[in-house]
């Protein structure tokens, strides 16, 4: 650094890898995306070797690698790939076409059994490329954009590249929707983001969530609430959803502590309690109406509600389980492990994926930002008294994620355990559920403000004469249901028309 | 409060509405204001006449009915308009702020802050200030102990924006600042200070290596541009010290939704009188009283016929990492 950063007394976003954080590795330009755990023994298969990843501890997100003779190195500025290169300000000089082009497989000169022999002479990966240019007949008639592709094609093979990314909601969501969309219910980033936004999610928001994508969702509320605030994940039935992409969070202790499950049933028995929005006596009302046994006994079920030490959950954590045979699941979706490396053809690399090699990211290792030595575990039961806190004065906002779900009767439910004016967003991969739950809350007038959404993102290819969208795109990235609860007109409400017939009044109360 | 900046000045239920909040008015999904209660005040639309003493004490969220006595027109029954009396929120603010310039809405806003990685705590810079659309979604973004520093060129512009957030009660997460970016760089202070940069600026490009200079490593730059020329010519200028640069588009699509059957094709037209595909507004039936049993009735859906076709590009990119070596930073030309 020219200068040291000034101010901003702690960098909230840690901008470097350390032992025992999550780490994204992108290898050749997105060919394949995979989480890791910077565990000391952790390595990585690239081509037909194994890396120790040893080697980005306290890189900078961000970095590129290549895989040199014994591992891992850092790649230096002047091997870096940058973005349209060479192909800039020649576009307009550009002559050449592919008019002598045959597709006959002679114009390289350098054959396999060659190219093997370079490499036991130990010549790097950059040089096989190099040589492979200079043998091929017809490399010079290409234009530049071509002969960028050709370059880029064959550093791929032969010089792959290692980018060391930090995961973050962005990140995660578009790994995931890349190369395992079925496992986030085909929530794209954009719509993901767009949820956020419409629940109103920031600092001491009380998020109620339900979360049938993994984890995602809640993962992406935490991060957004910084470790205030808190984020309640229900769930149907006595099992727990899996949230485990939680894990690829970097969740410092703080955030995962603000994270907690709780079954719908559990919930639903807040709403006659002390909340009953149509009492004029208001904010006085005793929630006496507790019932505190039953709460009790469920809280227990779940999981143990203590703050227990790492070991416990993972073992304890979620016991995975797909809840609906969801139309789109895909026989990834059934494996219990969490597909940590998510590309599929490469099974040489899937051991990263089982649970045991990653421990939980939150409770160990990450003592670099978290504040106190020991985290806690995320997704715990909520304490009575948070329980009592969310009857009297509601979630500040609702998502819902339940991509396999009828969600009309879960919103029913749910809606009235939000504050008045609280925001909400559904969200689905199919349009219907969305159209008759909307329909449904505008009979019974609870909402206001509904709207289905349905975000379009196209990509575009940038560069000097050549700008275009790109050619292949993502069409569907989820549909989303919008609107804000209301607080039903009570008699009081009535009265102060003072012109409320006892007829009237009724009808008002039963709207 | 409409980003709360400790724990007990959240909205919740227990909430009521005091001399001073600032509502927002929903009339229709495409009708509202933000008013400022005072027991005197008055509020007059085509609902009906409002006393805002009438609302002290209520939730938010609430549903208000006007006094007796509507004024003039509507030919509504006296005292039968209503209107809900909402929280106000960064989302509805973009829906009632007043327009002092082409603003930023819902779409690109939450990809600029997904994308930008924005997180409680987080330094962003932003140019221009315009009317504070965007503004008021960063902050929320950067709540409780972030920071949005924000400049316009446009005196009365910056200052209009100031009072907006004051009002809001942003100003602890907000500082409004008159400046030339594209001339005049960010300031020196902020440099290796900034998680992130939004520009939104007609020549972003002059304004590049500056935001290069501000930037944290791998922190992120987005530049918004409505028109393609913009978008390439600031590509080329991202080239020297960034990476990862993308360009995206996002558009939303809103359906209607009716409650209809559709004919029967083999069915005579005699009995498809409670045909009702959707021409114009039907009263929305409760539950109970479906459609006669023969027919079957059920909820269809469609997108909406209009809307909007292009708001701009979206350019995004990363601070490279000098080479992995410490020492090696800021080598971005500063002009």
């Amino acid at each position: 650094m020219a200068q040291p950063p000034p101010q901003t007394p702690t960098a909230v976003i840690p901008r470097a890898a350390w032992e025992g954080c999550s780490v994204l590795l992108d290898i050749n330009d997105g060919d394949r995306l995979a989480f890791f755990r910077l565990t000391p023994g952790a390595t990585v298969k690239i081509g037909d070797k194994s890396c120790s990843l040893q080697p980005l501890l306290g890189r900078p997100f961000g970095s590129l690698f290549r895989v040199g003779p014994d591992g891992l190195l850092p790649c230096q500025d002047d091997d870096k790939p940058r973005d349209g290169g060479a192909a800039e300000g020649q576009a307009q000089e550009e002559t050449r076409d592919n008019r002598s082009l045959v597709d006959n497989n002679t114009a390289q000169t350098l054959s396999s059994e060659d190219i093997e022999a370079m490499k036991r002479e130990g010549a790097s990966g950059d040089a096989i490329v190099e040589a492979l240019i200079a043998n091929s007949s017809t490399f010079g008639n290409k234009t530049v954009f071509s002969q960028e592709k050709y370059k880029l094609k064959k550093q791929k093979k032969y010089a792959p590249k290692v980018l060391l990314r930090r995961p973050s909601t962005r990140s995660i969501c578009e790994t995931y929707f890349k190369k395992y969309p079925a496992r986030i219910g085909f929530m794209r980033v954009d719509t993901l983001s767009l949820m956020l936004s419409m629940a109103n999610v920031g600092a001491y928001s009380d998020v109620l969530a339900v979360d049938m994508v993994g984890g995602l969702v809640v993962g992406a509320v935490a991060e957004r609430l910084g470790g205030t605030g808190y984020v309640c994940s229900t769930y149907l039935g006595s099992v727990a959803s899996s949230i485990d992409i939680i894990r690829m969070y970097n969740l410092n202790s703080e955030m995962t502590s603000r994270i907690f499950q709780a079954p719908l049933s559990n919930l639903c028995s807040l709403k006659s309690s002390g909340n009953a929005p149509g009492s004029v006596q208001g904010d006085a009302v005793e929630p006496s109406a507790v019932p505190d046994e039953s709460l009790q006994s469920s809280l227990e079920k779940p999981s143990d509600t203590e703050v227990s030490d790492g070991k416990a959950q993972s073992t304890t954590a979620q016991p995975i389980v797909i809840e609906a045979p969801e139309p789109s699941t895909d026989e990834h979706l059934n494996r219990g492990d969490i597909p940590i490396d998510i590309e599929a053809p490469e099974p040489a690399t899937d051991e990263h994926l089982n649970q045991g090699d990653i421990s939980m990211p939150d409770c160990k290792g990450n003592n670099g930002n978290s504040i106190a030595p020991k985290a806690p575990r995320a997704g715990k039961a909520p304490s009575p008294e948070r329980m009592k806190y969310w009857g009297e004065h509601g979630f500040s906002s609702l998502i819902v994620a339940a991509p396999g779900h009828e969600v009309e009767s879960v919103v029913a439910d749910l809606l009235p355990l939000l504050s008045y004016s609280a925001p909400f967003a559904i969200y689905h991969q199919y349009l219907q559920p969305l159209a008759t739950c909307m329909h449904s809350l505008q009979v019974s007038k609870m909402a206001i403000g509904l709207q289905i959404t349905e975000p379009w993102l196209r990509e575009y290819q940038v560069l000097p004469l050549r700008s275009h969208p790109h050619m292949q795109m993502n069409a569907f990235g989820g549909y989303i249901l919008s609107g804000i609860r209301v607080h039903k007109p009570d008699p009081l409400g009535a009265r102060v028309q003072e012109k409320s017939s006892g007829a009237t009044e009724s009808m008002l109360v039963s709207l | 409060m409409m980003v709360p900046l400790d724990p007990c000045n959240k909205p919740t239920s227990q909430r009521r509405i005091t001399e001073g909040d600032t509502v927002v008015v929903y009339e229709r999904h495409d009708s509202m204001r933000a008013v400022t209660v005072s027991a005197a005040g008055v509020l007059q639309n085509r609902f009906g006449v409002f006393r805002h003493a009438d609302w002290l004490g209520r939730h938010f969220g609430s549903k208000v009915f006007s006094s007796g006595g509507v004024g003039g027109k509507g030919g509504r029954k006296a005292g039968g308009g209503f209107v809900h009396l909402l929280a106000p929120t960064p989302e509805l603010w973009t829906l009632v702020l007043s327009h002092r310039t082409q603003i930023l809405y819902i779409a690109d806003i939450s990809l600029v802050v997904a994308y930008l990685e924005l997180v409680p705590g987080c330094v962003v810079l932003e140019s221009g200030t315009g009317s504070g659309s965007l503004t008021t979604s960063l902050a929320r973004a950067v709540a409780p102990h972030g920071r949005v520093y924000t400049f316009d060129f446009h005196d009365q512009r910056a200052d209009s924006a100031r009072e907006d957030f004051e009002k809001n009660g942003l100003s602890s997460l907000i500082t409004v600042a008159v400046r030339d970016i594209q001339g005049q760089g960010f300031p020196d202070e902020y440099s290796g200070a900034a998680d992130a940069v939004f520009l939104d600026l007609p020549q972003p490009w002059l304004a590049i290596p500056s935001a290069g200079t501000m930037l944290r490593q791998d922190g992120v730059l987005c530049s918004f541009s409505p028109c393609i020329e913009q978008v390439q010519r600031a590509c080329e200028t991202m080239r020297s010290c960034f990476t990862d640069i993308r360009t995206f588009e996002i558009l939303l699509r809103t359906y209607e939704v009716h409650e209809g059957a559709l004919k029967s094709a083999t069915v005579n037209e005699a009995s498809s009188e409670g045909c009702s595909l959707p021409g114009k507004k039907r009263k929305i039936r409760s539950a109970g009283e479906a459609l006669d049993s023969t027919q079957t009735s059920s909820v269809i859906a469609r997108p909406c016929s209009t809307a909007r076709g292009h708001t701009g590009y979206l350019t995004f990119a990363r601070k490279s990492v000098q080479g992995s070596q410490t020492g090696a930073a800021e080598v971005c030309p500063t002009s």
